[in-house]
């Protein structure tokens, strides 16, 4: 009894911190995040009740609809071409022995360590209208220099390109990871029976890397709904209207608009739309069976 | 008999050569961006224009450091990504282990609760709530603060969750062992858990640590002046000061990352360990 007692005690003392910073941190700001979608409050100051007038205002809004059409063709042009990219990658590195693979991979992940702002300098430079070593490939193809930031047709597929470049490697990890783990005997086996490198692939490789596969897809899919900061960075000078994303416009209403309860608003959505394909998420990896 | 097997095993290794030589290919494409980036920096503004292809500066100088160290305040911008990211680093790891070891190894009423919504907190985008911690920060007047930035980043259920399924996976004899010798639960997890399993810290720390300099959007909006940036925000912020003037701005770039890339190529199995958990995956 006196040994419960004292174990609540000091559990309580352990567990403290975390939950203060928890709930100031994650539980206050959910809740407030939705009172103050109610309202017509500024950022910072009071405001009114309104009820759902926020949310109304948001269906019938033309902007918000283009950032739901931009994050999910951000989305799109993200997730299963990087994560493809991330499974040829993790292949070809698999198959280097020692050293060389070690400096194969850290070629290869280095980016994912980066700073947003690096890689947009970085790219930035690359892709300068005047100076980028990146227009002797463009303007070949296109017939002219391109200003990648400011032509609405380059600008995602472009924005979606430095984005594999920088986030792939926790893909490339996850399926060396994977790679590992499937039992040299059965390549062995299969060489006896005189299968082809494809016929390993296809039978072997692919079925049991394939829980790795959705596990990458779903992470890479919830992460590139919250895109913000490489768009808002090449888009900053801009016309921002026309590549807006989600997390984007709640920051414009919210620090530019100063509409603190319309911001809110935006945020619930996304808020929303997160969790959603979260337990969609928690429901596919289920689906692949207890651990 | 003999001329079959070599000739098929010569052909193999042409194969394979040639998907060697593919990796290799991939790879320094792939890394060219920093290094474009880094042979950049060792330009003067006037080659970095002028150079073209050319691999390898003419006269490599460090002038475009020496330029952006005097006349920009990264200095100071290192100072504050240092003193912040090593903050939440400590903070996060330390919270984290301690809460991990409750859960993991103790009875306590609301246990089970409390498990249940940092699981389910993990799928919670913290982005959607930058409008009320900015809100929350204002209040208690701690924006374009070290505190401020620092609180709402500690946020991190993930290494809860890494620690807790870590300490879970141990074997109990040493719990009670130590239990008997009179030890107390601060002793065992300070002194026995921890400890034991440096590995694993070391870990966690170290990606907390890149995340913690790599975070853009939160620094961003709390602060307002340019001497509370980190190096992560300033360096994105200040670029118009120098007009075009590309090997200055990437010698920003190149000192902003270089902690970073430092600390994964120092530490590449331990990142790698990090990441391979947080996922849920053995490695």
């Amino acid at each position: 009894m006196n040994n419960a007692r004292n174990q609540t005690f000091v559990a309580a003392v352990l567990v403290a911190p975390f939950v203060a910073i928890y709930g100031w941190m994650f539980l206050w700001p959910t809740v407030q995040m939705i009172q103050l979608s109610l309202t017509d409050a500024p950022l910072i100051g009071d405001g009114n009740y309104i009820g759902l007038e926020n949310y109304d205002r948001l269906i019938h809004d033309k902007t918000f609809g283009k950032a739901i059409w931009n994050t999910a063709y951000f989305v799109l042009l993200t997730v299963v071409p990087g994560t493809a990219a991330a499974l040829g990658i993790a292949l070809m590195v698999s198959r280097l022995k020692g050293w060389l693979q070690s400096l194969i991979l850290s070629a290869f992940f280095l980016p994912f360590v980066l700073p947003v702002t690096v890689v947009y300098l970085l790219w930035q430079w690359m892709f300068d209208i005047q100076f980028g070593i990146m227009q002797a490939i463009l303007e070949p193809l296109y017939g002219q220099t391109v200003n990648v930031w400011r032509n609405l047709p380059f600008f995602m597929p472009m924005i979606a390109l430095l984005t594999i470049w920088w986030t792939n490697g926790f893909s490339i990890l996850l399926f060396l990871a994977g790679l590992r783990n499937i039992p040299k005997e059965l390549y062995e086996a299969a060489s006896l029976d005189g299968a082809t490198r494809w016929q390993k692939f296809a039978r072997i490789t692919w079925p049991l890397l394939w829980p790795i596969t959705v596990l990458c897809l779903t992470i890479q899919l919830i992460l590139q709904l919250k895109i913000f900061d490489q768009v808002y960075l090449f888009a900053s000078g801009g016309r921002t209207q026309s590549t807006m994303v989600l997390v984007q416009y709640i920051f414009e209403q919210a620090f530019v608009k100063n509409d603190g309860g319309y911001a809110a608003a935006i945020a619930v959505a996304l808020f929303v739309i997160v969790v959603a394909f979260s337990v969609f998420q928690y429901q596919i990896l289920r689906i692949r069976g207890p651990k | 008999m003999t001329a079959t097997p070599t000739a098929s095993r010569r052909k193999f290794n042409l194969g394979a050569a040639l998907l060697t030589l593919l990796t290799l290919i991939c790879a320094a494409i792939w890394f060219f961006p920093i290094y474009w980036a880094m042979v950049t920096s060792l330009r003067t503004d006037d080659e970095a224009v002028s150079a073209g292809f050319a691999l390898w500066p003419a006269n490599p100088t460090l002038s475009s450091f020496i330029y952006v160290i005097e006349n920009s305040n990264i200095g100071r911008w290192y100072l504050n990504s240092t003193i912040t990211s090593v903050l939440i680093t400590f903070l996060t790891v330390f919270m984290a282990a301690c809460c991990g070891y409750a859960i993991s190894q103790l009875r306590f009423p609301g246990r089970t609760a409390l498990w249940w919504t940092i699981l389910a907190s993990f799928m919670v985008p913290v982005q959607a709530l930058i409008v009320n911690h900015y809100v929350i920060m204002a209040h208690v007047d701690l924006l374009n603060n070290y505190i401020g930035i620092i609180l709402p980043m500690l946020l991190s259920p993930v290494t809860v969750i890494v620690y807790k399924q870590f300490f879970d996976g141990l074997p109990r004899e040493y719990r009670e062992a130590a239990l008997m010798d009179g030890a107390t639960e601060f002793q065992l997890l300070f002194r026995v858990f921890i400890p034991m399993n440096w590995g694993v810290t070391a870990a966690l720390s170290i990606i907390t640590f890149i995340g913690a300099w790599n975070a853009f959007l939160w620094p961003f909006l709390a602060v307002s002046t340019e001497e509370m940036m980190t190096v992560t925000v300033g360096i994105s912020q200040v670029q118009d000061a120098y007009g075009v003037a590309y090997a200055r701005v990437l010698a920003g770039a190149v000192m902003a990352g270089l902690p970073v890339a430092l600390a994964y190529l120092l530490f590449q199995r331990r990142v790698t360990q990090a990441i391979t958990l947080s996922a849920g995956i053995k490695g």
